[in-house]
């Protein structure tokens, strides 16, 4: 099978004035299939959110390379993007910070929806049946960010990737601001979603447990690199480097 | 023992919509008090009330919020400033958000530090530097002098932490302190935090959807489910052998980490 993702010797390095260059994530490979989820861990700092907006064209990538779908993708711009963002949409860690706060989360959840041509009614419709997905009344649709609870704003933010039903979906910490019961409903809405679509995952998580669950090959990053991978009973039962030993023992 | 903070039936809304109904919650010194509860039951409410940080449109709308010897609701903004960070400190939810986005970490913590207390830059970095060690900043230099979007989610989350235990209130509030750290870095956290009460006899009450850190950290539990308190008493006593429907029903769902 062909990878939907391939990332090859993907670098990124910071380049401030006044400061030293720091290099944060340095030669990165990894494939992700289709209807694969593949769980990302790893130390806080140590290059995640950085991978996620590099593959999703956020910032530029220092050295290697994006391939999704064979298409080689790492300098795409303009109409390109635009095309990609029809397959590949992300949550961001910080859902608050997501979302324009002079706009209602209805009008940021559908904006995908009207960009491609979607009639007024019908985007109302999916926007009203998305938010039901995520646990949230069709009155959360007229709230503004600053208006809702830290959970509230992360299932919006999950329900706005999922407007234009990606093909790819890269979660920064997704169901981190969830209490477990709304967090178990997400997770079965995106294993629905696997099985129907075949929508494939980046699932970068701090919880060892959700990862065990759910996902099916995992990457532990250390310092910007990787330094183990397998399936999660392997890289979690019996780690080999250092730091997954310590991840696994902390974990409360 | 004296109480240091009181909820006594309070209710808070926004724009006239109650959404914390009728809530009565008191910590002592030294207590530790996790408070647990679905999306959206009014956990960051709660905590905020207390600092007067409800926002535009939210209101306590009855009861009352006492802090030594004083009604907070009652409070003017210039009596409020006093005792947010100085007396009660508060670790926010979206920790990056709650960080000036044009000022170094280093420039933060010296002026919220100057502002409550005697301190010189050279004295304030030390004590930060120690305590970015503690937390597990690897190079505690170069966050000093990093702007917040330079850091990563969990960075920012551990430069908010240091800020308010700098301060070392009495009270601490801790909206969702670990949510973006990872295991290790979490872990480190808890028992920074225990200490800061163990050595000062701080008083803390932590919002976390983690019942991991609770049962690792609280002396007591309130758990909220829609704003009312489904569920408040000792620790072990309500995570071993809870009483209600919603507290078991949260406490079934944790998925736990097999490691054979
Ligand atoms: N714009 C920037 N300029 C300089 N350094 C940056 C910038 N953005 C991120 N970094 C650095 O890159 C490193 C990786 O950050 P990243 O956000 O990818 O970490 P992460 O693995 O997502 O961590 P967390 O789990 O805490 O969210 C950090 O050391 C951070 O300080
Ligand atoms: N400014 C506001 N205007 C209107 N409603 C609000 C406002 N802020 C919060 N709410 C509502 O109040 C309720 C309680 O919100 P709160 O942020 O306290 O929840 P929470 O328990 O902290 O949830 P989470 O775990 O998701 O962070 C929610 O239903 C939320 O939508
Ligand atoms: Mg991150
Ligand atoms: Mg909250």
């Amino acid at each position: 099978m062909e990878p939907i993702l391939d990332i090859k010797d993907l670098t990124k390095t910071f380049r401030n004035r006044g400061k030293s260059d720091l290099t944060v994530v340095d030669h990165v490979s990894f494939q992700l299939y289709p209807g694969e989820i593949l769980g990302v861990v790893g130390e806080s700092g140590s290059g995640k959110s950085t991978i996620a907006k590099l593959i999703t064209r956020l910032i530029d990538a220092t050295e290697g390379s994006i391939f999704m779908n064979g298409r080689d993708i790492t300098h795409a711009k303009g109409a390109q993007l635009k095309d990609i963002y029809q397959q590949l949409q992300m949550v961001f860690q910080n859902p608050v910070g997501s979302f324009d706060p002079r706009r209602t989360l209805g009008d940021g959840i559908g904006e995908s929806l009207r960009n491609h041509g979607v009639p007024k009614e019908k985007c109302r419709e999916r926007v009203i049946r998305l938010l039901e997905q995520c646990g949230l009344s069709e009155e959360f649709a007229g709230r503004y960010p600053h208006e809702v609870s830290g959970g509230q704003c992360q299932r919006a933010a999950i329900a706005r990737a999922l407007a234009i039903e990606p093909k790819i979906l890269i979660c920064d910490e997704a169901t981190s601001a969830l209490d477990v019961t709304v967090q178990k409903q997400i997770v079965e809405l995106l294993l629905s979603l696997q099985k129907a679509n075949g929508l494939s995952y980046l699932f970068i998580c701090h919880n060892l447990a959700l990862v065990q669950m759910l996902c099916s090959r995992v990457l532990v990053l250390y310092d910007g690199k990787i330094v183990e991978s397998g399936t999660p009973d392997e890289v979690i039962l019996s780690p080999k480097s250092e730091y997954t030993k310590c991840l696994v023992d902390a974990v409360l | 023992m004296d109480e240091l903070l009181k909820y006594d039936h309070v209710e808070i809304s926004f724009a006239g919509r109650p959404v914390v109904h009728d809530v009565s919650v008191s910590l002592e010194p030294g207590e530790i008090l996790g408070l647990v509860g679905e999306s959206g039951s009014g956990k960051s409410t709660l905590i905020k009330a207390a600092m007067g940080l409800l926002g535009g449109n939210g209101l306590v709308t009855r009861g009352d919020i006492w802090f030594r010897g004083q009604n907070i609701p009652d409070l003017s903004d210039q009596e409020l400033r006093k005792i947010r960070g100085a007396q009660i400190g508060m670790i926010f939810q979206d920790a990056g958000a709650s960080l000036c986005p044009i000022r170094t970490i280093g420039g933060q913590i010296y002026e919220s530090m100057s502002a409550h207390m005697e301190i010189s830059k050279e004295e304030a970095k030390k004590r930060s530097l120690d305590l970015f060690h503690k937390l597990h900043f690897k190079n505690a230099e170069r966050i000093w002098d990093s702007y917040p979007f330079e850091l990563s989610g969990g960075m920012n989350q551990r430069a908010g932490i240091a800020i308010a235990m700098l301060m070392n209130p009495a009270v601490l509030m801790a909206d969702e302190p670990t949510s973006a750290l990872d295991v290790a870095v979490q872990k480190q956290v808890v028992l920074e935090m225990r200490q800061l009460r163990d050595m000062f006899g701080t008083a803390i009450i932590i919002v976390t959807h983690d019942i991991g850190v609770v049962s690792a950290m609280a002396d007591r539990v309130l758990v909220l489910k829609d704003g009312n308190a489904m569920e408040y008493g000792d620790a072990g006593q309500v995570l071993k052998n809870p009483q209600n429907a919603y507290t078991k029903k949260l406490l079934s769902a944790v998925p736990r980490l097999r490691r054979n």
